[in-house]
């Protein structure tokens, strides 16, 4: 056999990390899955594969409520965040610098400079005084609580699809006598519209998987998945909370795995 | 043409900027008002007094701002020490900086292997990092703490192969806490490393190994500079969220190894001591504000120094 090239990415001992990183990562998730299928009584007992904690999860009125809910939170609330955050990019990515820029540009970040737990908390101490007063208990709270740091995760995509877009064509639109909403809808728009996409899923996502700022806003009887799934897990593990996690596990799964296909078309 | 006048070129600037700050103005009032006015509010109730039951009361008082670390003797009412916060601040910062350490050892070869890959391959490896990164925070919580409890997965294997006759006790203690955030944080280590080491060229190593430079001295001199960019924004964005843990220190170390995150949500909660709530939560923030500016200014130093 010939001798080896020397090779210089070569590091002795990384590919062996690497290969126990991915397992450390990926045998826990699996686990949880197989749990899920478990068709025993007991958690963790391996009898057999059977759907029937999951029909027994699908069967259980407080979890489809909490599911309804989550959906009807994250869908309100990335709407609305990708929303202002598409007209907050549009404002800030295009042509000169506006006086007080960077101004702008630190307000819309700034959910994500403050711990979640604190942003929580003091959300809580104002929302708890205005339920008071407004005697309204509803899902909005969470809704306007989720939009709040939606916002700045949409804004990211965007921008940067922003960022890479040359304003040529806008230019050729205004001087062809398009009013400027025109060229907006009929020229910006179109351009935009993969990175509004993403903008959009990734504060889906982000607002699906939320727990701590949803449990510290919602009134009191009100659930999302993650906080049904959390005031469950106080009692005990049992396979429904393997079958209801795994749910969420295929839901961000295929989120994810979406908006990578959407991504990979559009280039 | 009627903005080669300079001064309906000021009018022209001005309307732009009404324009675009109209445009930011729908976001910006969102946050302003659920984010930066209730953050000021927290502020304002860490200088009140505590309210008997729950809540505070007007008047102005630095109780909050003391409690955080001094109590009262039980016995001669002097100033002691609030060791029991103390230990749960210390505990935070040491777990925090144990996890960037962890994610550190097991995330920069991983980096480093995905980056080493053949360019159409990388993209799947990528992929099995960011999958995990975009899952349920709380249900990596929980699949962890499948395999680490009494009576998980681990001991099960561990009992069934005869390597231990008792199932060993770890969750609810620091280690536990340690594994999670670890699991939980890795993504956020191996994301920017690999893009470091991706834009690293190659040939570099060459040259140093031409010159008859050791695997260690290369590795010391010319690639660990280029990379370091990578592993000081890796550690930040693990560090961070790790020193504001919340959901994977109650599900890990429960009451035992409670963290920051946790002994803030003690004082709105049972300890009914909302003025030292509000102390502690500014103070988690001005730490965390701290560390990123001291990222910002010595990445922008970084830039500018080279060009």
């Amino acid at each position: 056999m010939a001798e080896k090239r020397f090779d210089v990415t070569h590091v002795p001992g990384a590919a062996l990390i690497a290969g126990v990183t991915f397992l450390a990562l990926y045998v826990p998730v699996l686990i949880l899955v197989v749990n899920a299928f478990n068709g025993g009584d007991m958690a963790g007992q391996w009898e057999g594969a059977s759907l029937r904690w999951f029909a027994a999860a699908l069967d259980n009125t407080a979890f489809r409520n909490a599911a309804l809910n989550s959906l009807i939170v994250a869908v309100s609330a990335a709407t609305v965040a990708t929303g202002l955050a598409t007209m907050a990019a549009l404002a800030v990515s295009r042509g000169r610098p506006v006086k007080g820029q960077g101004g702008i540009f630190i307000i819309l970040n700034q959910p994500l400079l403050v711990p979640e737990i604190v942003f929580a908390i003091a959300l809580m101490i104002v929302l708890a005084r205005l339920k008071q007063v407004t005697g309204y208990q509803g899902l909005g709270y969470v809704i306007a609580a989720h939009t709040t740091f939606c916002i700045p995760f949409a804004f990211l995509p965007i921008r940067a699809r922003l960022a890479g877009m040359d304003l040529t064509l806008e230019t050729a639109s205004m001087d062809l006598y398009a009013s400027r909403f025109y060229t907006f809808r009929r020229v910006t728009l179109p351009l935009l519209l993969p990175g509004i996409l993403a903008g959009f899923m990734l504060a889906f996502v982000i607002s699906l998987d939320n727990v701590v700022v949803s449990s510290f806003v919602k009134s009191p009887g009100q659930e999302t998945l993650p906080t049904y799934l959390m005031s469950e897990l106080r009692r005990n593990l049992t396979s429904e909370i393997y079958a209801i996690s795994a749910l969420l596990l295929f839901a961000s799964i295929s989120i994810v795995a979406a908006s990578w296909v959407v991504t990979r078309t559009k280039e | 043409m009627p903005h080669d006048a300079p001064a309906s070129e000021n009018a022209l600037i001005r309307e732009e900027t009404r324009r675009r700050w109209s445009l930011a103005l729908p976001a910006l009032t969102v946050i302003t008002l659920l984010s930066i006015v209730p953050l000021a509010v927290m502020v304002a109730y860490s200088f009140m007094q505590a309210g008997q039951y729950a809540g505070v009361e007007p008047g102005f008082s630095l109780d909050g701002w003391q409690a955080v670390f001094f109590e009262r003797d039980f016995f001669d009412d002097s100033l002691i020490p609030a060791t029991a916060h103390l230990t749960i601040l210390g505990r935070s910062i040491a777990l925090a900086l144990a996890t960037t350490a962890l994610t550190f050892v097991f995330g920069i070869p991983t980096a480093w292997f995905i980056a080493t890959r053949p360019p159409s391959s990388r993209g799947f490896w990528m992929f099995l990092i960011t999958v995990p990164f975009w899952t349920n925070l709380l249900v990596r919580t929980i699949a962890i703490q499948e395999v680490i409890r009494a009576d998980g997965t681990l001991n099960r294997v561990l009992l069934a192969t005869g390597i231990i006759d008792e199932p060993l006790q770890m969750m609810f203690t620091n280690g536990a806490v340690l594994v999670g955030m670890a699991y939980v944080y890795l993504p956020l280590m191996v994301l920017p490393v690999y893009a470091a080491i991706e834009k690293f060229d190659f040939r570099l190593s060459e040259a140093a190994y031409d010159l008859y430079a050791s695997r260690l001295y290369c590795l010391r001199r010319v690639v660990l500079p280029l990379m370091w960019p990578g592993i000081v924004a890796g550690s930040i964005l693990v560090f961070i969220p790790a020193l504001g843990a919340y959901v994977t220190p109650r599900l890990m170390g429960g009451g035992r190894a409670m963290m920051w995150g946790n002994l803030i949500d003690l004082q709105f909660g049972q300890g009914r001591n909302w003025p030292l709530g509000a102390a502690l939560s500014i103070t988690l923030t001005l730490v965390v504000l701290g560390a990123l500016i001291w990222y910002a200014r010595r990445t922008a130093k970084k830039d500018h120094a080279n060009g």
